[in-house]
């Protein structure tokens, strides 16, 4: 059987692809590198939109982004169901691109937020957060200035009443995100977005606060594995 | 030519913190009577020709494809003379 093969998306100014690509590697899947500028995803079974600066931020976190030649081709896949996963600028990114409701604003203490982060899973039912259990709390890394969830009171409503809230923040909210939303998924489950970081909690070494990140990887290996 | 102006405003509902510590810092320096700010985005626009009617069409579609999100944030576009 060959290796699943998850693409790692880098623009300019991308800071976690690295961590992203190894996080990959390390559940046992092929990380492929995918390049802003090209319009190819290289036939990938997955994609994983890691976090930095992407243009530098320039006029809104994502907005530069996401008209990027490689989003002409990730969006209509992703729409047709190909698993992505965005953490952080990668959220914020599929909220510019209009493949998850919403958007990421400001933090409402205007501070950047820097620490370990208490999140609850309330959705197993994606192709990212299977390996988890519903209800079950994991902590993961959180390094944000603009990570404050907002969507208008009814999309706020189908959100909750369709579960796709897949994140919530336990333990103080970093952000004042509305609902201590941390991640949402689209209607089909393939597509999720979250502030936290995954890729930076696989491994003891490099002193995270936990391996709950390691179940993103597993989850979507072994959706791609069973497929 | 002529300037388009295009002001990008979060919309009310939407918190802007920002806007709040402006308001906050301004008695601290002695300006009294400020009941509230919001901070928006401003884009002056150079564009070739008359400012006729398509053109001010056109950078309405601009403002809506990438000068605002219209998700958290309300526009508006006029003519500098």
């Amino acid at each position: 059987m060959n290796a699943a093969r998850v693409g790692v998306v880098t623009f300019p100014g991308t800071l976690d692809d690295q961590d992203a690509a190894r996080a990959v590697r390390l559940a046992g899947a092929e990380a492929v590198p995918l390049w802003h500028a090209d319009h190819d995803l290289k036939g990938v079974d997955a994609v994983f939109l890691p976090g930095g600066f992407s243009y530098g931020d320039y006029l809104r976190c994502g907005a530069i982004s996401r008209f990027s030649p490689l989003m002409d081709e990730l969006i209509p896949a992703a729409r047709a169901g190909l698993p992505v996963l965005g953490t952080c600028n990668g959220f914020q990114i599929l909220c510019e691109a209009h493949l998850l409701p919403g958007a990421l604003t400001r933090n409402e203490g205007l501070h950047y937020i820097c620490r370990d982060q208490g999140i609850r899973v309330e959705n197993n039912g994606t192709a990212w957060t299977a390996d988890f259990e519903t209800g079950q709390e994991i902590t993961l890394p959180v390094k944000h200035g603009e990570g404050r969830y907002v969507a208008d009171a009814d999309t706020l409503a189908e959100l909750e009443g369709s579960g796709r809230v897949v994140f919530r923040y336990v333990g103080g909210n970093p952000n004042g995100s509305l609902n201590d939303i941390a991640g949402i998924t689209n209607e089909a489950g393939n597509i999720v977005g979250l502030m936290p970081h995954p890729e930076h909690a696989v491994e003891e070494l490099t002193g995270a606060p936990s391996v709950d990140g390691r179940g993103f990887f597993t989850s979507i290996l072994r959706k791609l594995v069973n497929a | 030519m002529a300037r388009v102006i295009v002001d990008v405003m979060l919309k009310p509902e939407i918190l802007d913190p920002q806007g709040q510590a402006i308001a906050r810092a301004l008695p601290r320096l002695g300006f009294s009577g400020v009941r509230d700010v919001r901070q928006g985005k401003r884009f002056e626009v150079e564009i070739e020709g008359e400012a006729d009617e398509a053109a001010l069409a056109e950078v309405r579609k601009m403002a809506e494809t990438l000068l605002a999100n219209t998700v958290i944030e309300d526009f508006t576009v006029r003519v500098e003379r």
